[in-house]
């Protein structure tokens, strides 16, 4: 197994901490907010509010389960677009009270499926994408575990994006890849290495600002160690974010992922 | 004796382990060269001289897919497209295999440099930034040239305060390009947010397939969004949720008319009548509402 591959496979382990976990390992007092208010409520996205050091944040995330039975509660952490819709719902929400936004990041992608059609997956996504550019208050968006095509995007357009060690992001899975491409989804060790999926890999092209460790001993076995090196990044990034003036912070968003391309002319 | 004893033999299939075509090449030819084509609608053969210039089946009505530069030729008035970064081609920033030379076959094919044209014209008279996909080229999947000439079109657009009308085709992000394609969504809607703050108008026009990355980007993201009859538009493939749930697919699943019906689409507009309504839809917007 290359270093990709090795790395996609803790980002999928089932004893990987959740985001309600990280959400209880780094913030006090939250309060679990529910529903898009036009449809329905998603599990497999979970949100509310929280203080941070004292100070109110809202935080949102892609929720998986520990469990089978936790999973298809939680539809394997794959959103519908009720759950995009309340997780804007509630960024909106922060805008309105002035709270930072905190996005947790772990989905192998949206939910692929009839019911998610018939509601507008790409619609809702693209409503994510298209508010959280103009969202008037800072957003950090941290990859936790999986990060899977436009379904953990959506979550991923915030001042700052970080990940985990062992966290991963790509275009799309790197079966599907190795299977649209090539083929052959057998292959998709070979494509995870050529996608450059890794933690490393996105700093150097600059999809992500910073790596956040994980415990030699693992994750879910100390997820303290990584919890409050968390919160003690984000309580000095807040700081110098919640400074900055509104058109500043707009600006450097836009710039942020206005830069990315390659091409000649 | 086991002489005319029957051998369990079975015929395979070969046709099963022919390989699949991959994307780029198997998308069907939008207007083909022949004198006769085969309607993929209605599978009647009809005579291409008699469907210009719109290539609509005589037979069925069915849409034939457009390449960029026709769809221009019956979208903007007479001499008035001025293309923008017309030069403008790809690089290779995943290092995947033979891009280059995909590319290249994907010019030679659409005769144009990458996935998308883009420039400004006029429209029944209307000034507009237009922007027009195109599936011959890698099926209009976005990488960052899509992606790049799409968002300076909308900069264009908020900085000379125009309206902006994009046509979309399109797979999806572009495979090859690899998450540098994904930030590509971002970037267009993020542009699109600033020439909504503007107050300016967005006309976002859906042909057949508008799929996954741009359906979940800027196509869906018009302040009005029509259709052409039939088009497909959605995010997931069709293979991948059958594949997901496990059951086949409704006829009419994703296409326009199940989009209006579900409230995705404003309109769905035939070809011919396409330009007409773009063009009052621009005239309206020409007027600040409430003068009254």
């Amino acid at each position: 197994m290359n270093k990709a591959a090795e790395v996609l496979a803790a980002s999928r382990k089932i004893t990987r901490p959740t985001t309600l976990e990280f959400i209880d390992a780094i913030f006090d007092d939250f309060i679990e907010l529910h529903g898009d208010r036009h449809f329905a409520d998603d599990a497999a996205i979970v949100g509310g509010i929280a203080t941070l050091d004292g100070k109110a944040v809202t935080v949102v995330g892609v929720q998986k389960g520990h469990t089978t039975q936790e999973n298809i509660h939680r539809n394997f952490g794959s959103p519908n677009p009720e759950g995009y819709r309340k997780q804007m719902r509630l960024m909106k929400q922060a805008e309105k009270f002035h709270r930072p936004v905190i996005t947790f990041i772990n989905t192998s992608g949206a939910y692929c499926g009839i019911g998610a059609e018939e509601r507008g997956q790409g619609e809702a996504i693209a409503r994510c994408l298209f508010e959280t550019a103009g969202l008037k208050t800072p957003v950090i968006s941290i990859f936790i575990g999986e990060g899977g095509s436009g379904g953990a995007l959506a979550l991923a357009c915030g001042d700052k994006v970080w990940m985990l060690q062992n966290g991963m992001y790509a275009v799309l899975s790197p079966e599907g890849f190795a299977s649209i491409l090539w083929r052959s989804p057998a292959r998709a060790a070979e494509a995870a290495e050529l996608m450059k999926i890794t933690a490393p890999d996105l700093l150097a092209n600059g999809v992500i600002e910073k790596i956040i460790p994980e415990a030699k001993e693992g994750l879910e076995h100390n997820l303290d160690y990584t919890a409050s090196i968390l919160k003690e990044e984000l309580v000095k990034e807040l700081h110098t974010l919640c400074q900055m003036d509104m058109e500043e912070l707009l600006q450097k968003r836009y710039e942020r992922f206005r830069k990315f391309g390659e091409f000649a002319e | 004796m086991n002489l005319f004893k029957k051998k369990n033999y079975i015929i395979l299939d070969r046709r099963s382990e022919a390989p699949r075509p991959t994307p780029e090449e198997h998308e069907a030819p939008a207007v083909p060269d022949g004198m006769w084509v085969k309607c993929s609608h209605c599978k009647k053969l009809v005579y291409k001289k008699e469907m210009e210039p719109y290539y609509i089946c005589p037979k069925c009505g069915g849409h034939f897919r457009l390449g960029a530069m026709e769809r221009i030729a019956i979208t903007c008035d007479e001499n008035t497209f001025s293309e923008l970064d017309g030069t403008m081609h790809a690089k290779n920033p995943m290092g995947y295999p033979n891009y280059e030379k995909i590319i290249a076959k994907a010019q030679q094919k659409s005769g144009i440099q990458d996935g998308v044209v883009t420039g400004t014209c006029q429209i029944g008279g209307q000034d507009t930034v237009l922007a027009v996909m195109d599936g011959n080229f890698m099926m209009g999947s976005m990488g960052s040239v899509v992606g790049e000439k799409i968002t300076r079109a909308i900069e264009y657009a908020t900085a000379h305060q125009m309206p902006i009308v994009i046509f979309t085709v399109s797979g999806g992000a572009r495979m090859q390009e690899g998450i540098i394609s994904l930030m590509q969504m971002a970037k267009t809607s993020a542009g699109l947010n600033r020439h909504a703050e503007a107050g300016l108008f967005y006309l976002s026009v859906i042909t057949d397939p508008t799929t996954g990355g741009v359906s979940a980007s800027f196509a869906s993201l018009g302040d009005v969004i029509l259709a052409e009859p039939g088009a497909l538009m959605g995010f997931a493939g069709q293979r991948v949720i059958e594949g997901t749930i496990n059951e086949k697919l409704p006829p009419g699943f994703q296409r326009a008319e199940f989009q209006l019906e579900h409230g995705f689409v404003d309109a769905i507009v035939p070809r011919t009548q396409l330009k007409d309504t773009i063009a009052r839809l621009l005239a309206l917007h020409t007027q600040k509402g409430g003068g009254f």
